[in-house]
């Protein structure tokens, strides 16, 4: 066994183990937890497969951006967790007989069509090859549209998150500087004529 | 060595984990969420072997894109979810049936 196979080996038992975790486990904090192990040796076996840039991306956007995200929100929300985990047992049998079925089909395809005899591993690239600079060359020539659409549906989600999630508080004591600004003299001042009682001696 | 179906199992087992969590945390939005993540590693599993063993970087090209659109999705999700408790003061999925706001 070279030391490859055993990296896979190894890093896949763990992201089964923490996949299995993720859904199986009562408490939605250490379910979060557990999706960062699994993105996190994921990312392991993707730089076995020499795709250096998108493992640290992984590593960089997923565990250290969304999965924080998540943790908030999981954190934020009071869930009772009784009331949500009610029927889990009841769902257990046929949920696994399914994923069973389809990992049998699934695996059943692959392992005919795509094993070893029909395509072999290309050799390792050379040491001066950078993995960073080819994604970059093709992101930017060859893929530059929907690169730029990318871009607009990041965009999108920050409006969309910002937009959905604020609120007007009634009780803050915040003042709009616009409105300030704009204050009329008219608004806050009235000046009343009136007659001048200039014969009364006081 | 190991071949391009290790990896395509993998993703397959992945992807069969995740479909189990759909099924058994139908009332928990968060779990879903996390579930659909997982959907998507799996997907992008399979992306990045068929990358390496083909030779070819575009594989790995649609990884990044689907990575993006994951992380847009995620954030849409989490902002809605947490409008959603802020009305219902639930993110029960039996109990979120109806539409008005």
């Amino acid at each position: 066994m070279t030391f490859v196979q055993f990296c896979f080996y190894v890093f896949s038992a763990i992201l089964v183990f923490a996949a299995g975790m993720v859904v199986t486990i009562r408490n939605p904090v250490k379910s979060a937890l557990f999706l960062v192990l699994a993105f996190f040796s994921a990312a392991c076996i993707w730089i076995t497969l020499e795709a250096e840039f998108l493992a640290i991306v992984l590593v960089l956007v997923y565990v250290g951006a969304v999965m924080v995200l998540f943790l908030f929100v999981v954190m934020m929300l009071d869930i009772d967790l009784a009331v949500l985990r009610a029927g889990f047992a009841r769902y257990l049998p046929v949920g696994s007989v399914i994923a069973l079925l389809l990992i049998l089909e699934i695996a059943l395809v692959m392992t005919t069509s795509f094993g070893p005899g029909e395509f072999t591993a290309p050799g390792a690239h050379p040491a001066d090859y950078s993995n960073t600079k080819e994604l970059g060359r093709l992101i930017y020539t060859v893929y530059v549209y929907p690169f730029e659409i990318a871009a607009i549906i990041l965009l999108v989600a920050i409006i969309a998150a910002i937009a959905l999630t604020m609120r007007k508080r009634p009780d803050s004591k915040y003042i709009d500087p616009t409105k300030q600004i704009k204050v009329d003299r008219n608004d806050r001042l009235r000046i009343v004529k009136m007659k001048s009682e200039g014969d009364k001696q006081v | 060595m190991i071949s391009l179906s290790h990896y395509l199992v993998l993703g397959a087992i992945l992807f069969g984990i995740s479909v189990v969590g759909i099924f058994l945390n139908r009332k928990n939005v968060v779990i879903l969420l996390m579930s659909i993540e997982l959907l998507l590693l799996a997907v992008n599993m399979n992306f990045v072997a068929f990358s390496r063993y083909l030779d070819d970087t575009a594989g790995q090209v649609f990884v990044f894109f689907i990575l993006t659109v994951a992380a847009a999705e995620a954030a849409i999700g989490l902002a809605i979810l947490i409008v959603l408790f802020r009305s219902r003061r639930t993110i029960n999925v039996e109990e979120l049936d109806s539409l008005k706001g």
